[in-house]
């Protein structure tokens, strides 16, 4: 059953981040591009969730851990770059 | 081992002045001087076994494969060289306490000193050439510091570099000699080349090494046409001088001569080379030290004259020329330091050297007169004197040596020299002490304190003593250094002051009453000379350095224009050949056996992310935060690829690396211009696509060969060795902190450099044109109003102690799990940098009083520290080790010394990226500040 499942949400997360990548591409501006970086981070999050499921180990959820951890910093700066230019102030 | 110790102490006692000058001047002084003291004081111990005619030695492998060793030995020679230098360096030391003025950094100077003095007592005591030529680079290196002492002055800075180029490329010569003579001896270790003389000199390379290695000694010693560097060199403070040209530095390069001196000399070769230029030399310099106004300047040709006079001797290749050069050498270092030293005296007390401000100072200070006179009458030769002894010797040898088959030639022209030496000796004894007693010095004169006369004192006694007592005081001394120098053949000869009615004795006289005639009619001879043209080596030194300097300029800019597409270019294209040479060789790189896998859903959506993200790269480069984003997504897909194929500790290392990367790209971002500019032509646009696809297509046809066959690696090994070897379950940890921990510690240490460059090339731009132009430098677009949001405030703070936590349990994991000091330091950062990018630096600099260059120092040191305590335990650097500890709770836990080692690489880590962000931002805010500065004052006068 749970093999089912990782099936099941490999694919689906693959088709997400097919989706991301079009909008990453196509824009048109930064916010939408910096947005489908953010949401493929999430994505690449859980693919390594479900790496680990799949392989049975539990290192994965660490790197998902960190990943989540710190991910969200580049947003964050990128965010920052576009508001003030300056990223530490 | 004491010979050992003899070179060393003077480079233990260079590391203590910089501190001792913190507890004042005497404590600095005398605090050094221990040292050269205690060195002294070993020398004296050798001098029983010396005289008896042993050869000490002391000799320890250092890099047996390359010949080189740190052998040293004490000879004859070396005794006389390393007792002058220690023992002139004494008395340098205590006159230099009382030289330098209050303003002068003495601890600077004695460092320097120091270091030279072991130079000095290397290059006399080595018994292997190529741990000599280490030695002598030292002595040009810190002779360099020693001239240019007085940076201030460009005249010090100017002479520094001068003497540097002269003395550098004479080194240089020396080096391609030295190894030559090493290459016909078969061995690098002196005593063996002196013992293979015959062998060498019917070498057919015995030419080129003799011409090399004359060239080093004649550039060391300053012979004619090399001298010039010598006179600008008395730019240096007087202790300086007085040491440089009277025992040591100039006397590296006789040295030179008296040490070869059985393995190359006795061939017209070396007779009419060293001859010659000894001759010129001491006649030229005689001629220009009668007529220099600088006391320093007359001393300085002076110098290069007696020098002259030195190489002659050694040049005409019989044991009694070698044993009165020998003799010169100690009589010249005596009373030139003695007159470098009264001339320092003179200089410190009138406010000027100047000989023609000068005069009747004999009446003024008697002490130093007194002993200045004595100093230069032994210099011009008078009786009594120890000057006089070897002079006389001289003459002897001019007479019995034929020069081009003819006889008169020497005699004359060695007179002559002898000549203008009185002459100068006199000018400077009559034209500064003797004569009526002026008003106008620009400061009055008086004896200096004792401690400044004492060392002069010295020497003067010694001048006399020798002068009085040859045979008794310097006889033996002599006679063994002449022993080393010759090979054994010291002729049955006896110092003493009278040989009866020799030619010697009334070429002498010749030479004094025509000294002295010359200079009564020194106002005429002056005139006489200026009448002829004098080349000024200095301005002729720098057209040479200027040309040669253009030359390579344009060599450079030939290969280097600066196009880094160009540089990119050539090494795409070297890689191809090269890549293209292993395909096409003996055994054709084709397909290998191996099956290939099926592709799976996840990997194709990785592959085609990858490539799309690329291939946007590709089109959209000039857009840089859009290819920001885009190198982004790369990353992401890099490190799920290590997940996927079992490499969590590469993974987990790249995901951090890519967040550090975008914040301190955009922090240099937001001053470069938004997009980049279109400059490529389509004709490089399609070389730049021809390669780019050559090379892309070579790797991929290289991974396909490699990943579709088995071959033994040597990850096996490792993983194998991890846990018995490393103490360690995580390979890759174990492979950066122990198997290969060498690796590592370069690279924490290149680490440590790329963040101290940083700082470097930013610090750059916060002064100059960059600063004005950062000052004009006006934001982009609308700003937000809140620079710092709240809600990222809350959060990120709320975040550090996990994030810290995390990073600390990476850490110390990271031996037996994934984790280790790299990614833990990266993580650490990470917490600390979204702290100042969400609270604004001010805040977060202040609640952080971390030193971050110190924390790089302390990474390397203490990753060093853990390498070189393998060593107590008498394994090699580096080599871990580890056991089990238990503690009461947290149960039984292994401790590895590898810890201390990733400790080291952690605080590196941190160090390094904080150094770089903190000077990125440190732009922007300056940029900022100036920014709002310009807003207020256009406010302001709008209102």
């Amino acid at each position: 059953m749970i093999e089912y499942a990782t099936y099941f949400g490999f694919i689906s997360i693959g088709l997400a981040v097919l989706m991301n990548l079009h909008r990453l591409i196509v824009g048109p501006d930064s916010i939408n591009r910096i947005l489908a970086l953010d949401t493929l981070t999430i994505n690449t999050i859980a693919l390594f969730i479900l790496f680990g499921i799949w392989q049975g180990s539990s290192t994965n959820f660490e790197a998902a851990l960190l990943f989540a951890m710190v991910g969200f910093i580049t947003t964050v700066a990128f965010c920052k770059y576009l508001l003030r230019g300056d990223i530490i102030e | 081992m004491n010979l050992a110790l003899i070179v060393l102490l003077p480079f233990i006692g260079a590391l203590f002045p910089a501190f001792l000058i913190r507890s004042g001047r005497n404590a600095c002084a005398y605090g050094t001087g221990v040292f050269t003291l205690v060195a002294f004081i070993l020398l004296l111990v050798q001098a029983p076994a010396v005289f008896s005619g042993q050869v000490i030695q002391a000799r320890f492998e250092w890099l047996p494969q390359l010949g080189l060793n740190v052998n040293f030995f004490l000879d004859g020679l070396g005794f006389l060289f390393a007792l002058l230098i220690l023992g002139i360096g004494l008395l340098i030391i205590l006159y230099a306490r009382f030289y330098l003025s209050h303003n002068d950094p003495m601890g600077r100077f004695y460092v320097y000193l120091m270091l030279f003095q072991g130079a000095m007592v290397g290059i006399v005591l080595s018994d292997n050439i190529l741990l000599l030529l280490i030695f002598w680079e030292l002595t040009s290196l810190s002779s360099f510091l020693l001239i240019g002492y007085w940076r201030h002055l460009p005249e010090a800075r100017q002479g520094a570099r001068m003497a540097l180029a002269v003395t550098g490329g004479g080194g240089l010569a020396l080096i391609g000699g030295m190894i030559l003579l090493g290459q016909i001896a078969g061995s690098y270790d002196l005593s063996e080349i002196l013992q293979a003389g015959d062998q060498i000199r019917s070498s057919s390379l015995y030419i080129p090494a003799l011409l090399l290695i004359l060239t080093g000694a004649f550039a060391k010693s300053a012979q004619f046409p090399l001298h010039f560097w010598l006179p600008h060199a008395m730019a240096a403070p007087t202790p300086v001088s007085a040491y440089l040209h009277s025992a040591t530095m100039v006397k590296a390069g006789v040295f030179l001569l008296a040490r070869v001196w059985p393995a190359l000399s006795g061939t017209p070769e070396w007779f009419y080379i060293v001859t010659s230029f000894g001759l010129v030399t001491m006649i030229i310099s005689a001629w220009i030290a009668i007529f220099k106004d600088d006391l320093k300047g007359l001393l300085a040709f002076s110098t290069v004259s007696h020098l002259g006079l030195i190489t002659m001797l050694f040049g005409f290749g019989t044991p009694l020329a070698a044993m009165a050069g020998v003799f010169h050498i100690l009589n010249h270092a005596t009373f030139k330091a003695a007159l470098f030293m009264s001339a320092g005296i003179v200089d410190h007390e009138a406010h000027t050297r100047d000989i023609r401000r000068l005069g009747g100072l004999l009446f003024l200070m008697p002490i130093t007169a007194t002993l200045a006179l004595v100093a230069a009458a032994s210099m011009a030769g008078i009786p009594l004197l120890n000057g006089f002894i070897s002079k006389e010797m001289m003459l002897e040898e001019a007479v019995h040596t034929t020069y081009l088959g003819q006889d008169w030639i020497l005699p004359v022209f060695a007179t002559l020299g002898a000549l203008f030496s009185v002459a100068y000796a006199a000018r400077f004894a009559f034209h500064t002490f003797l004569g009526p007693v002026r008003d106008d010095y620009p400061h009055k004169p008086h004896d200096p304190p004792f401690g400044m006369w004492l060392p002069v004192f010295i020497l003067v006694s010694l001048v006399v003593l020798i002068g009085l007592l040859p045979g008794l005081i310097a006889e033996p001394l002599v006679k063994i250094t002449t022993d080393a120098v010759t090979g054994g053949n010291t002729p049955d000869y006896h110092l003493s002051i009278w040989h009866g009615f020799t030619p010697a004795l009334f070429m002498s006289m010749i030479a004094l009453a025509g000294g002295l005639t010359l200079m009564a009619l020194y106002l005429p001879a002056k005139s006489f000379r200026e009448r002829f043209p004098r080349p000024e080596a200095k301005v002729i030194f720098e057209a040479i350095i200027e040309a040669i300097a253009k030359v390579s300029g344009q060599i450079t800019a030939l290969a280097h224009n600066g196009s880094l597409q160009r540089y990119l270019a050539v090494m795409v294209s070297a890689i191809i050949a090269v890549g293209f040479a292993g395909y096409l060789g003996s055994t054709p790189l084709g397909a290998g056996e191996r099956a290939m896998v099926p592709v799976n859903w996840p990997g194709l959506v990785a592959w085609v992310l990858l490539v799309a993200a690329l291939g946007a790269t590709l089109m959209y480069h000039h857009h840089r935060l859009f290819s920001l984003i885009l190198i982004g997504v790369v990353g992401m897909v890099v490190s799920l690829t290590f997940f996927y194929f079992s490499a969590p500790d590469l993974a987990l290392t790249q995901i951090s690396v890519e967040v550090v990367t975008v914040v301190l790209m955009l922090l240099a971002l937001n001053f470069l211009p938004k997009e980049t500019p279109r400059e490529s032509s389509s004709l490089r646009k399609l070389r730049d696509l021809v390669l780019s696809g050559l090379a892309g297509l070579g790797v991929a046809g290289l991974v396909y060969a490699v990943t579709t066959r088995g071959f033994e690696s040597i990850s096996d090994y490792h993983l194998a060795e991890s846990k018995p070897g490393g103490g360690g379950t995580n390979v890759v940890n174990v492979i950066l902190v122990d198997f290969r921990g060498f690796d590592t510690f370069g690279e924490i240490i290149v680490l440590g450099i790329a963040a101290l460059a940083i700082y470097a090339l930013l610090d750059s731009a916060l002064h100059g044109a960059a600063q004005r132009r950062l000052s004009k430098w006006v934001p982009e677009g609308v700003r937000a109003m809140d620079p710092h949001p709240f809600i990222l405030v809350i959060a990120t703070r709320v975040l550090l102690p996990l994030a810290l936590m995390v990073g600390v349990y990476i850490f110390l994991r990271g031996h037996n799990q994934p984790g280790g000091g790299f990614i833990a330091g990266l993580v650490v950062s990470i917490a600390l940098l979204m702290q100042y990018m969400a609270s604004g630096f001010s805040w977060a600099q202040h609640r952080l009083k971390l030193d971050y260059h110190g924390l790089i120092g302390a990474g390397v040191l203490a990753a060093g520290l853990t390498g070189v305590g393998a060593w107590f335990a008498g394994r090699p650097f580096l080599t871990s080790d580890y056991t089990y500890v238990h503690l009461p709770v947290i149960g039984e836990f292994e401790l590895a010394t590898a810890l201390g080692f990733d400790v080291g690489v952690f605080l590196t880590v941190v160090g390094a990226v904080m150094v770089a962000l903190a000077n990125l931002s440190r732009v922007g805010r300056r940029a900022d500040a100036a920014y709002e500065a310009q807003e207020q004052a256009t406010d302001g006068k709008e209102a």
